[in-house]
């Protein structure tokens, strides 16, 4: 297989990079030879997050010669959990800065380009242009389809990889032979068909495994050694640890690289997975209350009975002594809620309440309102002594 | 024969990772799956009975789409893989309660 590198120009390694490198040059899959093309090679990693937290600091120590990152985020707590290449002095930091920080340490060798920006069809070909392979680390549809979409327009292999609570996917796609992402899946789920909030998370360390097999994936394209996953899709079921390969196939009939390509350049992403356009969320419709007030009420005695609509898990964090009945479970336990009561429905951060007091009221409960801002909010305003998670 | 139940839909397969059902193509499993998860259906099918395009079914490795679809006939001990698209992060986009 040959390399995805362009331009292997006459780079050279300074002694201390040999030193730096020695186990990699000693190995023949790799040699001086394959240490050079590392070091001319220009991958991009779209978002330093979970899965580009992993991949760039591998890449980095690797001797990938320039690493470009894609992010406009900023380091938050609850990141900490999974994305190693930030550190707990990092939060409120922007992603890219940190990143950067994390990737000179390990190898300051590296040329890191940032791109403080969200990936858009009007700059992901100008983006993508100067570099050798796109590695997706990006958590949403839109911005997949629109990576894979400008990976093939420009001619660019799209490292992929993605993750689901404990289960990941990995896979190269986008290369001249090999299928793409709508050869794999030609349309996206509508956003009423995503799983529910209440089975979100994800264990930390399934995208530290998927990152470094995608990172694994550049360093193969990079070198043009061993077997890349194109037209394969590993899956990988951390909790059971077990590895699947499925086959994944190139359809001729593909809209942007098939033999009649109709899709010829970058279209809306955000329509075409059906989020513009979309209804305003349940809780600009249903009454609320606000945390200082519902506080009020409470103090002064009102009878107000809290219904609490999260899992049993959330329960187990932090609670407002509310009766716990988990919104999926609310169409058949409705019964055990007395509708001539004053209810307040609450959940994390009053989404998932406001579907709950939006089906009581359809249900014909009259005094049932919504927590503004959940325990989130009660915790900010109210109590900070009930931790935020 | 098996039929593995990927993480996101295992909520409507009363938390099963994976299902046994007879059958004797890809069709007749499915419909038996969907018959006992009753939930399972409108996440696999559109409401003209097609297979969602986001969802891909695999019979051992290989894509259903390129052998005969539904009508694929199979044996019991073959494995029915549902795959669905996801999208990595913490949840899909477009989710409400996780932290963004």
């Amino acid at each position: 297989m040959a390399t995805v590198v362009e331009n292997v120009q006459p780079v050279t390694l300074s002694n201390e990079e040999v030193l730096r490198y020695s186990r990699h040059l000693i190995m023949p899959e790799v040699g001086m030879e394959g240490q050079l093309k590392l070091k001319a090679a220009k991958v991009l990693c779209i978002g330093a997050g979970g899965l580009g937290s992993p991949l760039a600091m591998y890449l980095a120590a690797a001797g990938v010669g320039t690493l470009g990152i894609v992010d406009f985020d900023v380091v938050d707590f609850t990141n900490l959990q999974r994305q190693i290449i930030h550190a707990t002095e990092d939060v409120g930091r922007k992603k890219l800065e940190s990143a950067e920080e994390s990737i000179k340490g390990i190898n300051p060798f590296v040329n890191v380009l940032k791109f403080e920006t969200r990936l858009t069809s009007e700059n992901a070909l100008s983006i993508l242009r100067d570099f050798d392979v796109v590695v997706d680390g990006t958590d949403n549809f839109p911005t997949r389809y629109l990576v894979n979409d400008a990976c093939v327009l420009a001619g660019k292999p799209n490292v992929y990889g993605s993750i689901f609570r404990f289960e990941g996917q990995a896979s190269v796609l986008a290369t001249k032979e090999g299928p793409c992402y709508r050869c794999w899946y030609p349309e996206p789920p509508p956003p009423g068909l995503v799983p529910s909030c209440a089975e979100g998370g994800v264990l930390g360390i399934l995208p530290g495994l998927v990152g470094v097999i995608q990172a694994t994936e550049t360093v193969k394209l990079i070198l043009g050694k061993g077997e890349p996953l194109i037209g394969r899709v590993l899956l990988v079921d951390a909790l059971g640890m077990r590895f699947r390969e499925l086959k994944l196939r190139k359809n001729p009939d593909c809209p942007v690289c098939g033999t009649h390509p109709t899709i010829t350049g970058l279209i809306d992403y955000q329509e075409f997975c059906g989020i513009r356009g979309e209804e305003a969320p349940v809780t600009t419709k249903v009454p609320e209350i606000q945390p200082e007030e519902l506080k009020q009420r409470l103090d002064a005695g009102e009878d107000i009975f809290i219904l609490d609509v999260r899992e049993p898990h959330e329960y187990q964090i932090c609670n407002l002594n509310g009766y716990l009945i988990p919104l999926g479970d609310l169409p058949k336990r409705v019964h055990e809620l007395d509708s001539s009561r004053e209810i307040v429905a609450h959940c994390r951060s009053g989404v998932r309440s406001a579907k709950a007091v939006d089906f009581l009221r359809q249900a014909g409960f009259r005094k049932v309102k919504n927590l503004a801002g959940g325990v989130l909010a009660w915790s900010d305003r109210v109590d900070p002594k009930l931790p935020r998670y | 024969m098996k039929i593995l139940i990927p993480t996101p839909l295992r909520q409507y397969a009363a938390k099963n990772h994976a299902v046994d059902v007879p059958a004797k193509t890809v069709g007749e499993a499915l419909s038996s799956l969907t018959s006992q998860y009753s939930d399972l259906r409108r996440h696999l099918y559109t409401d003209d009975g097609q297979l969602r395009a986001f969802v891909n079914v695999y019979l051992n490795d290989e894509d259903i789409r390129y052998l005969q679809k539904e009508n694929t006939p199979v044996r019991d001990n073959d494995t029915l893989s549902i795959v669905p698209s996801i999208a990595g992060g913490c949840c899909r986009g477009g989710c409400c309660c996780c932290p963004r």
